[in-house]
């Protein structure tokens, strides 16, 4: 008996019976669509953490942290030096697995006005140039410092576009972007002149919207201005980078620091040191190679530590890894409850159907073409559940967009919906197989007398 | 050789602890293109002896030769097999599938023999042309009288062109004029040189075919056979 036919009465007898195939396959409907469904989300999520860590710098990129002393070396304690300049200097003359080192000493809870007008940045930090290439910075406009600034303390700062916004006026306000290149600003009261100003940066996401709304025209303001909704627009990395300020290494030291620490005493430790390994395969070696440099130069205490965004780029993975699995094993369930359903139904069908499988096998319909049909008509129940599925998970996910536009917008991925369809198929296929296997073993003279 | 040679065939059936013997060492001859009744009052083994003679069941012991092939021991693969190409059915109920159309109905053992298409659609029409249905091809069993199914079912069991066809009581479920109509077209059905197997209860019925088997207890209890006793082909009565 060929295929096709198998697969056609199949069709025609879940035809037959409509709404009760129609329920049956709700199981297997609800199943796939959860399962593609849960895919693009979780694949909107991967997309927008990877964005966000690709705009944090690559995985190349190392940070040296404090840490506490070890406890054997706890007596030691207040001699640790903490990171300084003499790690920078160090690393940059003898560390060859090292690229590229970026010192930055930060200053918090910094407030920068112009006029009336005054924004908090999300950072306000002392840097040297190896600062671009570390944190993937692109100047747009104007310059970044030189050696000269540097050497003078200069009174200089290179700004992200969101601290023009807040102090000149964004571009989707006033219309055309302002460059305020040779503007003063305050730092803590402190005059500075901006000399370079970052591009703006934003998620995929965020530049379609942005897009959408320039095709829009503008729309009248009614009534007074206003600010509308309250969180920060775009993802936190953006946001971060957007909020920016720089100052040359030795303006920050000079101007902010020297005068400050505790008890007038000026604190030479940075914030922050940035390494980038020359080649991320040696990623060990340079470790070792930056860790023996800083023992040396901080006399044998460790009180530093590395991060490496490997381990946040696993972080990132397992979170996604967490969430598919569950996901998956929700999707999984309601897959198996389907199944269920559809064994329970081809044992119902088969059972109403005794009679007519026994005229089959009198007119020469052999066991296995019984179950053959029987089978197919199982995979075909499950095969249109899960078209229906793809159906509603596309609908779905065009609702989940709908009501969050803005964060990690859900993909629908091919593997996910391969993956669907093969499952249920199987479990059409297991679910199939006792009532099959029922209907293959009938005895034709019973099941011809049978009422 | 017979189209079909039973010898010293059995059927036991154990119901709890007891023997039921259905069939009794019954030994048989049937010829191609014999016209034959087996009679007997319900219980007496005739159904039995129908499935065994139409490969629907083994026998317990005994042989079975069905057109120069042993079958006794066929697996039920096999017994599928000879069903669909050698022997044909219509029953009392005339069991066709509600679903399918008439053509479709008859369609159905070709399906199983795995005749293409195109083939499949031209012999069932001829079948059909063969019992005068031709023209309600497309209904279903449920828009067609008793005798109209009955004739499809007649049309299904030649659609292959089987060696033997089985009729178990094929009027039962038909009203007399009906039924009388059915068994005229199996006698000539016969007279175009088919082997057709009568199983019936009714005597008035077996009076059509020249050759009577009466089947009491599990065994022949009486036969007619006119080609051996050389009486007249159209015998009155049966004793």
């Amino acid at each position: 008996m060929h295929l096709l036919n198998a697969i056609l009465i199949g069709v025609k007898d879940i035809w037959g019976h409509k709404f009760r195939s129609l329920l049956t396959m709700l199981g297997i409907i609800l199943g796939v669509a959860s399962l593609v469904g849960m895919t693009a989300i979780v694949k909107g999520m991967e997309n927008g953490l990877k964005e966000a860590m690709i705009a944090m710098g690559g995985a190349d990129k190392v940070l040296i942290r404090d840490q506490p002393v070890p406890s054997h070396q706890e007596h030691l304690a207040e001699e640790a030096p903490g990171r300084t300049m003499v790690d920078v200097l160090a690393l940059r003359e003898s560390a060859p697995l090292i690229s590229l080192v970026s010192p930055e000493m930060s200053l918090n809870r910094v407030t920068i006005t112009r006029g009336d007008k005054s924004v908090n940045p999300s950072e306000c930090v002392g840097v040297w140039p190896a600062v671009l290439d570390m944190n993937l910075h692109t100047l747009a406009h104007g310059r970044f410092f030189t050696d000269l600034d540097e050497e003078n303390a200069s009174s200089v700062c290179v700004i992200g576009t969101g601290i023009r916004d807040e102090l000149f006026g964004a571009p989707d306000k006033t219309g055309t972007p302002i460059i305020p290149i040779g503007e003063v600003i305050q730092i803590q009261g402190q005059p500075f002149t901006i000399v370079g100003m970052f591009q703006h940066y934003e998620s995929e996401q965020e530049r379609r919207e942005r897009e959408f709304r320039q095709s829009q025209p503008l729309q009248e303001q009614t009534g007074p201005r206003r600010q509308r909704g309250w969180g920060r627009r775009g993802g936190w990395a953006f946001w971060r980078k957007n909020y920016t300020v720089y100052l040359p290494l030795n303006t920050m030291w000079i101007k902010f620091r020297s005068a400050g620490g505790t008890d007038n005493i000026p604190d030479p430790r940075l914030t922050d040191i940035d390494i980038k390994v020359a080649d991320i395969e040696q990623m060990e070696a340079a470790l070792q190679q930056a860790r023996n440099i800083l023992m040396t130069t901080h006399r044998g205490i460790e009180d530093f530590n590395f991060q490496t965004q490997e381990n946040q780029l696993e972080n990132i993975n397992r979170q996604i890894r967490n969430a598919r699995l569950s996901g998956g094993l929700i999707a999984a369930i309601s897959l198996i409850v389907g199944g269920i359903g559809i064994m329970n139904i081809m044992f119902a069908s088969i059972n109403e159907r005794i009679r007519e499988i026994g005229i089959c096998k009198a007119v020469g319909a052999t066991g296995t073409g019984i179950f053959v049909q029987v089978l197919m008509e199982s995979i075909v129940v499950s095969l249109l559940g899960a078209a229906l599925g793809l159906v509603v998970s596309f609908g779905f996910v065009q609702l989940l967009s709908s009501i969050s536009p803005t964060q990690n917008a859900p993909v629908i991925t091919h593997t996910a919906m391969i993956v669907a369809v093969i499952f249920s198929v199987a479990v059409g296929l297991v679910a199939g197989l006792f009532p099959a296997l029922k209907a293959a073993r009938l005895d034709p003279i019973e099941a011809l007398r049978y009422e | 050789m017979a189209l079909l040679e039973l010898r010293n065939v059995s059927k036991i059936y154990r119901l709890g602890g007891e023997e039921i013997r259905a069939l009794d060492d019954v030994s048989l001859d049937i010829d191609e293109g014999q016209f034959i009744s087996i009679i007997g009052p319900s219980g007496s083994g005739k159904s039995t002896l129908m499935h065994i003679l139409g490969c629907l069941d083994t026998p317990s012991t005994g042989t079975i030769r069905l057109d120069g092939m042993m079958i006794q021991d066929a697996s039920s693969r096999q017994l599928a097999q000879i069903r669909n190409r050698k022997i044909g059915f219509v029953f009392q109920f005339f069991n066709l599938l509600p679903k399918l159309n008439v053509l479709q109905n008859v369609e159905l053992p070709m399906i199983y023999s795995g005749i293409p298409a195109r083939q499949r659609r031209e012999q069932a029409m001829a079948a059909l042309r063969m019992v005068e249905m031709e023209n309600r091809a497309k209904h279903r069993p449920s828009q067609l009288s008793g005798g109209q199914q009955q004739r499809t079912a007649i049309a299904r069991a030649l659609v292959n062109d089987p060696k033997i066809v089985f009729a178990d009581e094929p009027t039962g479920n038909l009203d007399s004029h009906t039924g009388e109509l059915i068994l005229q077209m199996f006698s000539r059905l016969s007279r175009e040189g088919r082997t057709i197997i009568l199983v019936t209860h009714d005597p008035e019925i077996a009076a059509v075919t020249p050759r009577r088997i009466e089947i009491r207890d599990g065994r022949v209890a009486h036969q007619l056979d006119p080609t051996l006793a050389g009486l007249n082909r159209f015998p009155t009565a049966v004793s």
